[in-house]
């Protein structure tokens, strides 16, 4: 059995940074694995601009962004495993890989980094009414077709969802000749950033239709159209609204969920409101030794994120590698009243290092505050012109703000009118 | 002339109602702040845009391979710029930066590889 300090499970963003800041960290004897043939994951399919404004001040496509990091990992020699499926990882670390040249291999860590990122939700998850007919996707396998494969899926297009992969993909399919007739949001606002409902629907006049749904797919063997409808606000169709538009196309951009199954089968708490682990300032798990970073944790909206989120992963598990970890008493984090989750969902007393905590609302709020009550006093009340779910919020809260309540028992985030 | 547009310069997305007169932005109003101006001048005088696509790699290691203006182009030229680049292939190798297609529609920008593809 192959033993290793550290396995980090994905080599996307989140695995890149993690496993370049656990090298500088000076862990040596570590590996990535990742199960398709090349390393950067989601960002090579997305090759459109925009990322990596935060970390390098300047705008990338998604290839550039992750070929950095690439040729950062190859130049530090470490060692990364391609077209290679982790079956299994344990509670005391084990991790069971499958690829065609070692077969199935068992291999011990001392810790494991979670990296795997999240998928789509598919049609599975939407029960709409109608034909199982091809020509409905998901908006990232168009985007891998489309960009990797050079294949069309299709040539009259809707996009159910305005998130931000069916704001871009509703651009790339119009840019090579397809028509986009609608983008479809059941919400009465759209997930997606605003540059992109911008840049990808408003310069190619496609139609935004908030508060609509699809009610029916038509189609025998292939997609022929499907009927959408307006709903009320407790998002239930109103009938005499429907229309049919005729399309050979759907593309599905509703939503993307961690993909935490290996998590799972190693014992790892998850969160039923990000669906990724419950972790704490660390971004260990509760399995100790266990630490998660990036889209398998929660879906982020900025790679640049992800990144940071990576380093914080990898410093903390170098820690844990050498036994230096330092745990303080819990304290509980609460979101409430508009703050939909934090990550991480708790912290400790006296910590080492700054804690950041990300978090998103649950709806638009226009003209509101942010409020962070350390046990019953408000140590924030920011005033936000704009809070929205597609736009992930963060603080930062300092050593000294800890010293300062050293019997602090609770941290809770909330929106006030206030 | 008067246009509405969203400006983008953060969540807020203000509607913006810009007063043009021979060209010139006379007027803005709809902004929350100077952010919301300089947009507005930027989009209805001179609105550029990069513009990303992949071109059909011959003898390489992956099948396409990833593309970009090297600096943003004009707005209205998009659809120009995309014609031109229907039935452009390269060859492998390919190293990221690389120009692989001079002067775009004539704006004198170039068309570089944002990845690098090796020779199969």
């Amino acid at each position: 059995m192959e033993a290793y300090d550290l396995i980090i499970i994905g080599g996307g963003p989140a695995g890149l940074g993690a496993a370049l800041e656990a090298k500088r960290q000076g862990i040596t004897n570590l590996l990535v694995i990742d199960r398709e043939p090349r390393l950067g994951g989601i960002l090579m399919q997305c090759i459109h601009n925009g990322f990596g404004l935060h970390t390098f001040k300047e705008e990338l496509t998604g290839p550039e962004y992750a070929e950095r990091f690439i040729e950062e990992v190859v130049k530090e020699k470490i060692p990364y495993w391609l077209n290679t499926m982790v079956l299994d990882i344990t509670e005391d670390k084990k991790v069971y890989a499958l690829n065609a040249e070692k077969g199935l291999v068992e291999l011990q860590a001392k810790a494991i980094i979670l990296a795997m990122g999240c998928r789509e939700r598919p049609r599975g998850a939407l029960m709409i009414p109608g034909a199982r007919c091809s020509g409905i996707l998901t908006a990232g396998a168009a985007q891998k077709l489309v960009n990797m494969k050079g294949y069309m899926p299709g040539r009259k297009v809707v996009v159910l969802g305005s998130g931000d992969i069916g704001l871009i993909m509703a651009r790339r399919m119009t840019l090579e000749g397809a028509k986009v007739e609608a983008v479809v949001e059941l919400l009465p606002y759209s997930s997606g950033l605003k540059r992109n409902i911008v840049q990808c629907l408003e310069d190619y006049g496609i139609p935004l239709k908030l508060s609509h749904t699809v009610i029916k797919i038509h189609g025998k063997d292939r997609l022929q159209g499907v009927t959408i409808a307006q709903v009320d606000d407790k998002r239930q169709p109103i009938m005499d609204t429907q229309r049919y538009i005729p399309c050979d196309t759907l593309l599905l951009s509703v939503g993307l969920l961690p993909e935490n199954e290996l998590s799972r089968k190693a014992g790892v708490e998850l969160s039923s409101i990000t669906w990724g682990p419950i972790v704490g300032p660390h971004l260990e798990t509760n399995i100790p030794g266990i630490f998660a970073c990036g889209n398998v944790l929660h879906v982020h909206d900025l790679v640049d994120n992800v990144t940071l989120e990576s380093y914080e992963a990898a410093k903390h598990a170098a820690e844990f590698i050498k036994g230096e970890q330092v745990k303080g008493e819990a304290v509980l984090v609460t979101a409430t009243e508009g703050v939909r989750y934090t990550v991480p969902q708790f912290v400790e007393n006296e910590p080492k290092a700054p804690i950041t905590m990300r978090f998103r609302v649950d709806n638009v709020y226009r003209n509101k505050y942010l409020a962070v009550y350390f046990d019953e006093e408000r140590i924030v009340h920011k005033k936000k012109r704009i809070l929205t779910p597609g736009e992930m919020e963060e603080l930062t809260f300092s050593t000294e703000l800890f010293k300062k309540h050293p019997k602090l028992t609770s941290i809770t985030f909330k929106v006030e009118r206030s | 002339m008067q246009r509405e547009i969203t400006c983008i310069g953060c969540p807020m997305g203000c509607n913006l109602i810009v007063q043009i007169e021979n060209g010139e932005v006379v007027n803005v109003s709809g902004n929350s702040c100077k952010i919301g101006i300089d947009h507005a001048k930027k989009e209805c005088t001179n609105p550029t845009r990069i513009v990303t696509t992949t071109f059909p790699v011959l003898n390489g290691i992956y099948p396409r391979v990833a593309v970009k203006t090297a600096e943003a182009i004009p707005k209205y030229k998009i659809e120009e710029c995309m014609k031109a680049l229907k039935d452009v292939a390269v060859t492998a190798p390919i190293s990221r930066g690389d120009i692989l297609f001079r002067n775009i529609v004539q704006t004198g920008i170039n068309i570089v590889a944002t990845q690098s593809v090796a020779k199969k």
